[in-house]
């Protein structure tokens, strides 16, 4: 029995979505892309083409839940599934889209690099509790508008496990696709077997920009699952009340969904999210704030409750540094995740608002996403009878340790950590040069990327997709794509 | 043939299965195989082998007990042929060992004592609560070498330093070295009390252990 955590009732849930399609009609959401507005328009919603509104009648919204999958799987890079989105089955994945990352030397932050983000992707490769890569940071040795592909090119070659990324632009977003097909083996095997998801992110209050919407359409259009991340920011663009910031959560992503299925019925989708509640002390977006896990535990209840796979953001932490507050902030959010049953969490390595990623975070967090597994695994029955048996045979003896049952059982009943937890005696400790969790994190770091196996990726795809990445560069006049790390 | 079964004893210790060792080392010496052999060449580079997985985090400590428990059952047949051959399995040391009075905690302690006997060490146990008398009566019935002075409280710790005081009362401190261990034991404890040494766990009491005795 997998514990499951909730905090609506079945009425509040009901209310919820019940006042989502109310603010669909009523004041409607801003579409600001002339396709989206034309298919909302001829599946019979109210459009303004000037305002570029749409109020969309409750009838419009169940059609489309109808055609949305309840389900859907990511596939490895050979092929093979390996993150099913849908049910009560949690995966992780590191948080995406870093503006910087933290030098762990010298403790500060800095703009990320190629070099960088290989290692990276190397890294997450070594760590099993990650289910999926994500396009974790955006390099900045290559000019912005290829930002976006040029981190899923660098990704793709180097990674196995299927991945979470986005695109910054309606241009490219085609080229991201195009990158996928090569992987894939063609546009048809993509949409069968999906390597890839993509993140599009309404801006709160309820409205679908240009460009995301665009990302929407044509995700649809090619079979590309796409993830919804609606992000109210509770008591700034949202109203402060928690289940209100639901509501409009709500009324967001099923604006989103609406419009990906009149695109392509039956176009894969995520119930998504990154809310979070506005500090009230330095107006920041608090992460790993409780309010923010409320929020997106209800959210994915309401999720849920419409039968869509789910997704959100958690286990990041708003520190600037890997100290209590990181520690404590992503192990409160993981664990509520994994215990809400969230298909797929992001967020490992962040912190500073999701801004900065961290190796060593990376690493520090896979432990307590290993514990969260094993939260999830609960207290399950082994042997019948439990105990009665296994305790008259030692009688009073205390040699359980020496039992072979023990030998069976222990590593399934317990969360074995690796050398990053410490609970050696302290003489050891000191002699070790009393480190912190973080200092013996920084050493796994290096000690997992020796483990790493290289993509099993042809070297003439590989190629391929260095002639797509370099005639994008081109064409944001940049000649050479800076060199790849040797191996 | 005969490397084969040794090699398999071996792996039988290593993969953990007593039963095992145990058959298979019947088997050795129904095949008249001559029980120093058997020892040094199955069961001790097996006893090696998950030392060591366990010093690099790879075993654990059901996988060091089983083993050495294995180890111990496999020596126990071996013993009656040793002495049949006039021989000896080379003793490593005598030591004697129990948790200290007051304290009836025994898991750390028999996990010594029986790592300490896969090692080679003939070990008396004493059991739990034991008082300082019972420990001056074994090691004058035995000769033992080593002592270790076990205690998992923070209140029983100090009979360690009772017990190393009694030995020096009954002349027996510069016969014998003292180890001290437990939870909340550290390095300088034991240099406060003045023991000989302390080990962070039972892989390094073995090490300690064959150090003191050979010093």
């Amino acid at each position: 029995m997998q514990p499951k955590l909730t905090f609506l009732s079945t009425e509040m849930v009901e209310q919820i979505v019940s006042e989502g399609l109310g603010l669909l009609l009523d004041p409607g959401v801003r579409v600001h892309n002339q396709e989206a507005l034309n298919l909302l328009a001829s599946a019979g919603a109210q459009v303004d083409f000037e305002a570029r509104t749409a109020r969309i009648p409750e009838r419009i919204v169940w059609d489309a839940l109808q055609t949305t999958p309840g389900e859907f799987y990511l596939y490895n890079i050979e092929g093979q599934p390996s993150v099913h989105y849908g049910g009560d089955d949690v995966h992780f994945d590191p948080g995406s889209a870093a503006v910087t990352i933290l030098d762990y030397k010298t403790g500060h932050q800095r703009p990320p690099t190629t070099a960088d983000f290989v290692r990276f992707v190397k890294l997450v490769e070594t760590l099993p509790v990650y289910d999926a890569q994500s396009t974790a940071m955006v390099c900045r040795d290559v000019p912005g508008e290829i930002g976006d592909l040029y981190r899923l090119y660098l990704a793709l070659l180097y990674m196995r496990k299927p991945i979470i990324t986005g695109a910054f632009g309606k241009e490219t977003w085609g080229v991201m696709w195009e990158l996928l097909t090569t992987v894939a083996g063609g546009a048809v095997e993509l949409a069968k077997r999906p390597l890839a998801v993509f993140d599009v992110c309404p801006s709160p209050p309820l409205l679908w920009s240009d460009l995301t919407c665009q990302n929407l359409i044509d995700c649809a259009r090619k079979g590309v699952p796409a993830e919804l991340v609606s992000m109210p920011l509770a008591g700034a663009t949202s109203p402060v009340t928690l289940a209100a910031a639901v509501v409009q959560h709500t009324a967001e992503s099923l604006s989103g969904l609406v419009i990906s299925q009149l695109a392509q019925p039956g176009a894969p989708l995520v119930w998504g999210g990154a809310p979070a509640i506005f500090d009230m002390r330095f107006g920041t977006t608090a992460m790993g704030d409780v309010g923010t896990w409320l929020i997106d535990s209800a959210y994915v209840q309401v999720g849920k409750s419409l039968g869509l796979p789910t997704h959100t953001y958690m286990g990041s932490s708003d520190s600037k540094t890997l100290d209590a507050q990181s520690g404590m902030e992503s192990a409160g959010g993981v664990f509520m995740a994994a215990l809400s049953g969230v298909n797929m969490v992001s967020g490992a390595g962040m912190i500073d608002f999701l801004r900065c990623q961290s190796f060593e975070k990376l690493v520090l967090d896979a432990e307590i996403i290993g514990m969260a597994r094993r939260l999830l695994a609960g207290v399950q029955a082994r042997d019948e009878p439990l105990a009665l048996e296994l305790v008259r045979r030692s009688g009073h003896r205390a040699d359980y340790l020496s039992r072979p049952h023990t030998l069976k059982w222990f590593q399934q009943e317990f969360y074995i950590p690796s050398e990053v937890i410490d609970r050696g005696p302290v003489d050891a400790w000191e002699r070790a040069g009393a480190r912190s969790s973080a200092d013996r994190a920084a050493d796994r770091v290096e000690k997992l990327l020796v483990t790493y196996q290289p993509s099993p990726l042809l070297a003439e795809l590989k190629m391929e997709l260095k002639e797509i990445t370099k005639s994008a560069a081109r064409r944001a006049g940049m000649d050479h794509l800076p060199p790849l790390p040797e191996d | 043939m005969s490397n084969d079964l040794l090699s398999q004893i071996t792996a039988s210790l290593v993969d953990g299965d007593p039963e095992l060792t145990v058959s298979l080392t019947r088997q050795a010496m129904q095949a008249g195989m001559e029980p120093l052999i058997i020892i040094e060449g199955g069961l001790v580079p097996g006893m090696d082998i998950v030392g060591d997985k366990f010093s690099k985090g790879e075993y654990f400590l059901p996988h060091l007990i089983i083993s050495a428990g294995g180890m111990q059952q496999a020596m126990e047949l071996l013993e009656p042929e040793l002495r049949a051959r006039s021989q000896q399995m080379k003793i490593s040391g005598k030591v004697v060992i129990g948790t200290v009075q007051g304290d009836i905690h025994e898991i750390g302690k028999s996990l010594v004592g029986t790592m300490l006997s896969a090692a080679g060490f003939q070990v008396y146990d004493l059991g739990v609560d034991v008082p300082a008398e019972a420990f001056i009566a074994k090691i004058k019935e035995t000769g033992a070498e080593l002592v270790g002075l076990s205690a998992l409280l923070t209140t029983t710790m100090v009979v360690q330093k009772e017990i190393i005081e009694a030995l020096t009362s009954a002349g027996l401190r510069d016969h014998i070295k003292v180890i001290v261990g437990g939870a909340p034991v550290t390095r300088s404890w034991a240099a406060e009390i003045g023991a000989d040494g302390y080990a962070e766990d039972a892989i390094e009491a073995v090490q300690l252990a064959s150090r003191l005795v050979t010093a």
